[in-house]
């Protein structure tokens, strides 16, 4: 009766995205660029780092692919985007910390309310806290680390690990794969590094936070995943920032690869406030007899545009996309995934849940790909749309290419209302409104809560709950 | 003053066709009130307009509960003020199962008895309580688990519908053709499940076209409901008379009555 304790836990809870996540605190930052983007920043960066020289000269390149490159006319609107308005780089404290106590109480606070130490304590493995630029915590429990698991953020791999990190940073998504992944191969700064040794099965979940603080900030974390041969690994990512006026950007590069019969989750909650533009490139590759899953949830941002993609390389690999998106006023989620279908005998499975309400729009965006020679490939597409109210919007973008005769492929979609029936059916039971509707949405989105573990269940749980009362935004 | 009383209702629906018109009524607890008549008769309506479904509009007319008129209010606030509907055509709710989905109407009712006060129940008592009423209805336990009335049997549904009646517990029951769509056995297991929980703490208005779940609630008193209004009150022999005859014998004398 799991789903009892899920529901008490979710009722319990009235507070909102203002005191919870969208408070900020005062800026007293070790350094902090200027506003906007050129190649001066760009080695101002890399000198920062002390990087080495490859790296230098692959961020002013991308920043050649970014400039060079329009903006995507589809998916949202990005027009009104001012790059020349966002801080690129800040670095909040000198040094990263292994203790929570060690960081600036400033920080040490947000880190507290968000409840990040006490997951830890709780049910993690590992912990890398990013603030602004910079991962500012970082830590791995110790028996992981003497079974040659790391977990670092990426820059401090690039420093420890240079060789690894030169042999596949930038080779599952190049430098020029887009715009956006032009812009943070540039300026790039935190995220998370981490390799998993071949038969080592880390249990319990590594997470990375990341918060923004500043106003207008702008933030690019790099995450490199390489899972070796039955190896598995589930890594958790979650985000929140300050309420501002004015707008934010975040665009992340993630790339993960997953060698034969090894096992990568990679879990999004994302619960930016309404005014970060949310940019990100996903992508991983699977090889023979391997598992990909993307969970991933996306509540907050202004607009997102996401669309995390699994290539099976090997025969055998098997990819799952699990999407949430919901869009409350003023939020734009165009959410999605990808699966391309290379190996023979490769299976896939898309499930995407949107929703929208107050005037939002939510909407899928999916690509399913079978090249020639895939054959025996199975893949099975299942967008679900659920519009609560009049002025709220869905779109669903399903593109399908296939090259290969002998597949096996489903594609299911639906929208829908909820039903004045079911509203009337829940509030006969003394329900009101409100969490009657809020039982419904949880319930829609049931299929892809069920398979986060119960901490990020509860969680995804309470922020729609946060969201069917209006209280965001 | 009986638990619910309902005075003159009238009830229309949104494009203003009036399907009730001018309903009188009292209902005490320890009593089984069986509203009996033909298809189309009005019954559901009036059911639904009593639990305040937003399509039906009470275009005159009152209905007390305990003394305080409901019309005005949601069905949550009825539910709260110990209101129960069993459903003809229950809802299926996908992802929110049958046990999650109790938890959270016995804590609403609870918080509202408790004046708005959080006061949920404690987890092995509302375990205790489940498997009890669901013991006594035959509920198989893995019930519990299952998304709330998707994909059940009609039986399962009206079994739960009266499981969630039981774990309610309300002041006043309204049987919406609940015996419709059962066999003889999933019939009396539920009937015997309503007549168990009639008594000092509830009554019951049943409300169906066959006088034959009757075998298993003793009705106290049946209200023929033809075209919107009661034509004929009286006790469990008309049930049998009804039984015997059908409706006929009622509808003409409508007619007449209405040229």
């Amino acid at each position: 009766m799991a789903a009892t304790t899920e529901s008490e836990i979710v009722q319990g809870i009235g507070s909102d995205y203002e005191i919870k996540y969208g408070f900020h605190v005062d800026e007293d930052y070790f350094f902090k660029s200027g506003r906007g983007l050129s190649h001066d920043l760009v080695d101002a960066i890399s000198s920062h780092k002390g990087e080495p020289d490859w790296m230098r000269r692959f961020r002013h390149r991308s920043l050649d692919y970014f400039v060079a490159r329009p903006l995507p006319e589809w998916g949202g609107n990005v027009a009104e985007i001012d790059f020349e308005n966002i801080f690129y780089y800040i670095r909040p404290t000198e040094n990263q910390a292994t203790s929570w106590e060690d960081l600036p109480p400033d920080i040490k606070d947000t880190w507290d309310k968000l409840g990040i130490p006490e997951a830890e304590k709780n049910y993690l493995a590992g912990v890398g806290a990013q603030y602004e630029s910079e991962v500012v915590y970082h830590k791995l429990q110790e028996e992981l680390e003497n079974q040659g698991v790391i977990f670092l953020d990426m820059d401090s791999a690039l420093r420890d690990h240079e060789d690894v990190v030169k042999q596949y940073f930038g080779t599952i998504i190049p430098q020029n794969d887009n715009k956006f992944a032009a812009l943070n191969s540039a300026v790039w700064s935190g995220g998370s590094f981490i390799y998993v040794p071949p038969g080592v099965k880390v249990e319990l979940p590594l997470q990375a936070y990341f918060r923004i603080n500043a106003e207008n900030m702008g933030q690019f974390e790099r995450t490199l995943i390489i899972v070796d041969e039955d190896a598995y690994v589930h890594y958790v990512e979650g985000c929140t920032a300050p309420i501002y006026t004015s707008d934010s950007l975040h665009s992340a590069v993630v790339e993960i690869i997953v060698k034969p019969r090894g096992r990568c989750r990679y879990t999004t909650i994302q619960n930016w406030s309404n005014n970060v533009y949310n940019l990100v490139t996903k992508r991983a590759v699977a090889y023979e007899d391997a598992t990909m899953e993307w969970v991933d949830g996306n509540l907050g941002s202004k607009l997102t545009m996401k669309y995390p993609a699994i290539w099976l390389m090997g025969d055998r690999a098997h990819g799952e996309v699990l999407s949430i998106a919901f869009a409350g006023k003023g939020q734009h989620q165009d959410a999605g995934g990808k699966c391309v279908h290379v190996a023979p005998n490769t299976t896939s499975v898309i499930t995407s849940k949107s929703i929208s309400k107050n005037g939002g729009r939510a909407g899928y965006r999916g690509l399913l790909e079978v090249a020639k020679g895939a054959h025996g490939a199975k893949s099975k597409v299942v967008c679900d749309a659920l519009i609560l109210d009049e002025d709220s919007r869905s779109d669903t973008y399903p593109y399908i290419r296939i090259d290969e005769n002998d597949v096996d492929i489903g594609h299911e979609a639906t929208v829908s209302k909820i039903g004045e029936e079911q509203l009337f059916y829940l509030m006969s039971r003394g329900i009101s409104e409100t969490e009657a509707s809020a039982m419904i949405v949880s319930g829609f989105v049931e299929p892809i809560t069920k398979e986060l573990p119960l901490e990020y269940a509860v969680e995804m749980n309470r922020l729609i709950q946060l969201q069917m009362e209006g209280s965001v935004g | 003053m009986a638990l619910l009383e309902i005075r003159n209702l009238h009830v229309a629906l949104e494009d203003g066709t009036e399907i009730v018109r001018g309903v009188d009524m009292s209902v005490n607890t320890g009593e089984v009130h069986a509203v009996m008549g033909p298809n189309g008769s009005g019954k559901s309506t009036l059911a639904y307009a009593l639990m305040g479904h937003p399509s039906y509009e009470i275009t005159e007319g009152e209905i007390l509960l305990d003394g305080e008129n409901v019309v005005e209010m949601g069905a949550d606030e009825r539910a709260q003020r110990g209101l129960f509907l069993a459903f003809q055509y229950p809802q299926a709710i996908p992802g929110v199962t049958v046990a999650s989905f109790l938890r959270s109407a016995v804590n609403a009712i609870r918080k509202a008895r408790a004046g708005g006060e959080d006061d949920p129940v404690k987890i092995p008592e509302f375990r205790k309580q489940l498997t009890a009423a669901m013991e006594s209805l035959k509920v198989p336990k893995e019930m519990t688990s299952r998304y709330i009335n998707e994909g059940f049997s009609g039986g399962e549904k009206k079994r739960v519908e009266i499981l969630q009646m039981a774990m309610l517990q309300p002041k006043i029951a309204v049987l919406d053709e609940t015996d419709s769509g059962l066999d003889i056995d999933a019939l009396r297991i539920v009937a015997e499940g309503v007549q168990g929980l009639v008594g000092p703490d509830m009554g019951a208005l049943v409300i169906t076209h066959y006088q034959r779940i009757l075998n298993y609630i003793t009705p106290d008193f049946v209200h023929v409901f033809v075209d919107g209004r009661i034509v004929e009150e009286g006790g469990p022999e008309l049930a049998h008379k009804l039984e015997a005859e059908g409706y006929e014998a009622f509808v003409p004398q409508l007619v007449g009555g209405e040229s």
